[in-house]
């Protein structure tokens, strides 16, 4: 594996996004977010779903540009791809006619790396999310967790500076999801990258960052930013819960995005009477 | 209690599917027998003219004589080695070129906004009569065939290829472009292994559209080929004649269709099932 890097800081100034939809009109998916994320932070997004979480982090990423406002990192506006970034997209990403293994080589092998150094550092990987001897598998043979983690070998293989991850584990069982957390935290602690992490468990989000967005209904702006001083290393994710200083974060984050998700569901009923 | 019972479920089920399939064949040859047997009734006893309608046994004549003694233009091996060349060279040609373009124009929206207009113009035409024009430029030879066999099949592949190339993932592409993929990396790596699939349901249209490209060329003007050989026995009334060579003809479409069931087998394995692509045509 390459060397540690550390990620550079994370500036989105007044960034709003807009999308044309297929019925032709524009609709806002973001509007003035305003966020800074220190370098090497680990900072958590919460919000209600179709907010424009994603949106966020694909700005962030440079595969998409805003309307308005700008995006930096490590002091660089972002003007195309964001130079080392990792991104655990929210949906199947993985290529389906490579199998498993030459889907976690490709990145190495996309920067420069012969196809043998490229394959031993994916088996190398596939250990590390616990996926050995799947190597010649195609994705479409494995289970939506199985993959998740392969997704997860192929992003984390390129050593990012800069990770952007989607609800990266929403699609693992409760018990591979602590194991995948622990190593995810090992491995940020080693090479500290900036990562935004966009989750819908909130527990998940106090015990792993630095600092918890809790987002508004979309058009999503930035509602709250809350520092979580618990210490590190917090060891096992699963016994911090009980912390008193966990409890008191979690209360207070949950007020607020309590208000919006319920926002949310009845700006939801309020379209779906319209409709009808 | 159930370990044998589902032995024996699974037993039968198996022995009911080979009974099947045993009755299915049955069937196939039942019907081919019946078909060629009332063929050959029918013109033995006159119902039918054998003029007109041949016979089995005077195809079979016919063929053997071909075969033993050849034809006016030479060998009847000769006749269909000089088709199955003109196919297959029209068939790669088109293919490659169906694919580029596809690929080009799927790739950059601009080129193909321009282009489009002429491509449906020239797709409306009956390309067929193309091959008077290549007769013209090109000669009798070989190359006129090719040239028709390439713009029949140009066109199935192109439109698939294009259309391939249009509905590949982006979050796929969004994946690549992550990990340090230039743009003609993203076109290597995912845009054309996912159009694939695509472009692979157009080449069983292709495969037949380079055969009849090379026979009617060949109809056209030509010094040899099975459709020279079609359009002699033609002038001649030799009925036997022309079902004797659509024989053959059939005979080379459904082994080249074989082989490619074969590649296809190989360069979709990735697949989980067969998903149905839809196959543009018209020639
Ligand atoms: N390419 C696009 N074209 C049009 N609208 C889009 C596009 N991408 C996102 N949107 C819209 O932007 C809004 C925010 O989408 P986004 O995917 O960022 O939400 P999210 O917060 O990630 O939701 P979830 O938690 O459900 O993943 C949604 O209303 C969505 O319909
Ligand atoms: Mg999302």
């Amino acid at each position: 594996m390459s060397k540690p890097t550390s990620g550079g800081d994370i500036v989105l100034a007044g960034v709003t996004k807009r999308f044309v939809t297929p019925t032709g009109q524009a609709m806002t998916a973001i509007r003035d977010v305003n966020l800074k994320i220190g370098a090497g932070k680990f900072c958590a997004i919460v919000g209600p779903t179709g907010c424009g979480k994603s949106t966020t982090l694909t700005l962030t990423s440079g595969l998409d540009t805003p309307s308005a406002g700008t995006v930096h990192v490590g002091g660089r506006q972002v003007d195309g791809i964001t130079p080392g970034v990792g991104f655990v997209f929210q949906h199947d990403a993985l290529l389906p006619w490579k199998p498993v293994i030459a889907n976690v080589a490709l990145g190495p092998q996309l920067r420069g790396a012969s196809k043998t150094e490229a394959r031993a550092q994916a088996r190398e990987w596939l250990a590390t999310v616990g996926l050995s001897g799947f190597e010649e598998h195609y994705p479409h043979q494995l289970s939506g967790g199985m993959r998740k983690r392969v997704q997860l070998a192929a992003t984390l293989i390129n050593n990012p500076s800069l990770l952007m991850m989607d609800e990266p584990f929403s699609a693992l069982d409760v018990q591979t999801r602590a194991i995948m957390t622990n190593e995810l935290m090992r491995l940020w602690e080693q090479s500290r990258p900036s990562v935004m992490f966009v989750t819908h468990d909130l527990e998940e989000a106090i015990a792993i960052a630095d600092q918890v967005v809790v987002m508004t209904v979309g058009p999503a702006t930035v509602k709250d930013v809350f520092e979580i001083d618990l210490p590190r290393p917090r060891g096992q994710i699963q016994d911090i819960r009980f912390d008193a200083r966990f409890l008191e974060l979690y209360k207070m984050i949950w007020t607020s995005l309590r208000e919006e998700v319920e926002r949310s569901y009845a700006m939801a009923a309020a379209r779906k009477a319209g409709d009808k | 209690m159930s370990g044998a019972q589902e032995i024996d479920v699974a037993k039968l089920a198996r022995m009911r599917a080979a009974r099947y399939r045993k009755l299915v064949l049955a069937g196939r040859v039942g019907t081919l027998v019946f078909i060629v047997g009332a063929w050959q009734l029918l013109t033995d006893y006159k119902i039918i003219d054998p003029f007109f309608a041949g016979s089995p046994l005077g195809i079979i004549e016919r063929l053997a004589d071909w075969f033993t003694h050849g034809t006016a233009y030479g060998s009847f091996w000769y006749q269909i080695w000089v088709t199955m060349e003109e196919s297959l060279l029209g068939f790669f040609a088109g293919v490659t070129a169906g694919v580029f373009f596809g690929v080009l124009l799927g790739e950059i929206p601009l080129l193909s906004d321009i282009l489009t207009p002429y491509i449906k113009v020239v797709n409306a035409l009956p390309r067929i009569v193309l091959g008077s024009i290549f007769v013209i430029w090109l000669g009798l030879g070989l190359p006129s065939k090719v040239m028709l066999a390439a713009v029949l099949v140009f066109f199935v592949v192109f439109f698939n290829a294009y259309q391939g190339v249009k509905s590949v993932d982006r979050n796929l592409v969004n994946h690549a472009r992550i990990l340090g993929a230039s743009r003609l990396e993203v076109v290597w790596h995912v845009v054309v292994p996912s159009a694939t699939s695509w472009i692979i349901a157009s080449l069983h249209v292709a495969l037949g559209f380079s055969i009849i490209g090379a026979i009617v060329g060949e109809f056209l003007g030509a010094q040899h080929g099975l459709g020279l050989v079609i359009a002699t026995a033609q002038n001649n009334f030799d009925t036997d004649g022309v079902f004797g060579a659509m024989l053959i003809i059939g005979i080379i479409a459904i082994s080249a269709e074989g082989l490619m069931a074969m590649a296809e087998k190989r360069l979709l394995a990735w697949r989980p099932a067969r998903a149905s692509e839809n196959e543009a045509g018209g020639i």
